[in-house]
């Protein structure tokens, strides 16, 4: 789906990815994970296009992306910070965004699964923090493509979205898409991921499975299981 | 890219800022017209004006849009859309939004006085068309500073000053070059630093236009005989366009190598 050699990519001297290596296969949901400031949001901007790498290669759908656009019909993404224009209305922004990138009609399930038919004809920058990211997941998942990027999707939700949210997320994986999803809510990456990748200073440090990763930290639980890494490499 | 342009563009007419630019030239027009009741003074003050305001608009604009419009593009990035095409877009919003404000607002007290029926309509046309041509050259500007700067107080400094060099100073250093140099003949260097500054050159076109550069005394003979033929106007159109190209290829160039 996704496969990755040699990512390197500095922000002025700041080095953030030093030669990552990373192959997501098809279907499931990758969690990726690590401390503040491990690569973790520049890793998915650049699969994304959004960050241009120094050097290496990055394939999405087996096409390298360099100097591409149309591979990102296939990427459904969900920003970190759910900011939007803000002088236009909810249902302007999802009417332009379908205008861009397409036909759908699962706008209008979502709207009603999230309960954002008040909203509809307010503008954006009068909505509140959580509701801004219901309007931002519902402009994410309107479109049916194969792999879907999250990054930090709990922001901001109360307990009932955030349980749509996760049904939402299983009822995707259900028809064979790939989800890749940053957080730093531990409970929430282990109710939902399949498998872990966890960077630490612009590299992999560990992937696989949950319980891999208690079984090589010989930790009984997956939140002291990460703390045990970050503690031991004195981060 | 005409998707962006549209939204950026509709975007922008519901701004504020927008009509208070539009009702600004509108005012312009009506007090210099009917209060006045000359039409080339009237024109001679609009060029002033329109000299030094278009400029500074533009550019203030362009910053600001750009800065204000980051989450706008961020979404737009993440969408199957090719990068120089969004920030092509965008910045054909701007200029396209701010030289209709001017067009709109200067053209409606004009007709409304009759100026379909006058002859200054080619000094008119031409004072608009200049007027456009500013304000694409300093949106295209802004752009790029503001694209090469993420601090916002920095990329508003520079924009500003990068106003005030062409607007005020390059008259000043060019000024004295010609006096420190007055013993040598200048007509070529004051024909060439003309053309290097568009504002410069805006206003020598609309001067010599007017046929006021009697006014301009040795010098201004030398402009007539450039400016004053369509030689000369096609030079001048050529750098005018040069203006606007090459800010626009800085901003292709620079779009695509940018992280966001």
């Amino acid at each position: 789906m996704v496969s990755i050699q040699g990512l390197h990519k500095k922000f002025g001297k700041n080095k953030v990815l030093s030669g990552l290596d990373l192959e997501i296969e098809e279907g499931g949901i990758f969690a990726v994970l690590g401390p503040n400031g491990s690569g973790k949001t520049t890793l998915i901007k650049s699969i994304l296009g959004m960050v241009i790498p120094n050097k290496g290669e990055i394939s999405v759908l087996g096409k390298n992306i360099k100097n591409s656009s149309k591979y990102r019909n296939k990427i459904d993404y969900l920003p970190q910070i759910a900011n939007f224009p803000s002088n236009l209305k909810v249902k302007e922004l999802i009417k332009m965004i379908k205008d861009l990138r397409g036909k759908t009609a699962e706008d209008e399930s979502l709207i009603k699964l999230f309960k954002l038919e008040p909203f509809l004809n307010k503008k954006l920058n009068t909505l509140s923090g959580g509701t801004k990211q219901k309007v931002n997941i519902v402009l994410t998942f309107m479109f049916d493509s194969p792999l879907i990027i999250l990054d930090e999707p709990t922001t901001g939700l109360d307990p009932i979205s955030l349980i749509r949210l996760k049904t939402l997320i299983q009822t995707e994986k259900s028809k064979g898409k790939t989800i890749l999803i940053t957080s730093h809510i531990m409970s929430f990456v282990e109710e939902v991921s399949d498998e872990i990748v966890f960077l630490l200073e612009g590299n992999i440090y560990f992937k696989g499975s949950i319980s891999e990763l208690k079984q090589m930290t010989s930790q009984p639980d997956f939140e002291h299981a990460i703390a045990s890494i970050l503690t031991t490499n004195h981060v | 890219m005409f998707k962006i342009l549209k939204y950026s563009f509709f975007d922008l007419m519901r701004s504020r800022w927008s009509y208070v630019y539009f009702a600004f030239y509108l005012l312009l027009g009506i007090v210099l017209l009917f209060l006045n009741n000359d039409l080339s003074k009237a024109v001679i003050t609009l060029m002033n004006v329109i000299i030094v305001l278009v400029p500074l608009i533009g550019t203030i604009f362009g910053v600001m849009y750009y800065y204000n419009s980051r989450e706008f593009t961020e979404l737009l990035l993440a969408q199957p859309l090719k990068r120089p095409s969004i920030f092509l877009g965008q910045y054909l919003g701007v200029a396209l939004s701010l030289s209709m404000s001017l067009i709109l607002g200067l053209g409606i007290p004009f007709i409304f006085y009759g100026l379909l029926k006058s002859n200054a309509i080619w000094d008119f046309s031409l004072l608009l068309i200049t007027g456009a041509f500013l304000t694409f050259i300093f949106t295209a500007l802004a752009f790029n500073i503001a694209m090469s700067n993420e601090n916002k107080i920095k990329g508003f400094g520079y924009a500003i000053l990068l106003w005030l060099f062409l607007a005020i100073i390059y008259d000043g250093l060019f000024l004295m070059t010609l006096i420190m140099f007055e013993d040598y003949p200048l007509d070529k260097v004051s024909l060439i630093g003309t053309m290097l500054n568009p504002i410069d050159l805006s206003r020598t076109l609309i001067l010599l236009k007017l046929d006021i550069s009697a006014l301009l005394g040795y010098t201004g003979a030398v402009f007539k005989q450039f400016f004053g033929t369509s030689f000369g106007l096609i030079i001048s159109f050529i750098m005018l366009i040069l203006w606007v190209i090459l800010p626009v290829l800085r901003i292709l160039f620079k779009s695509k190598r940018k992280d966001f």
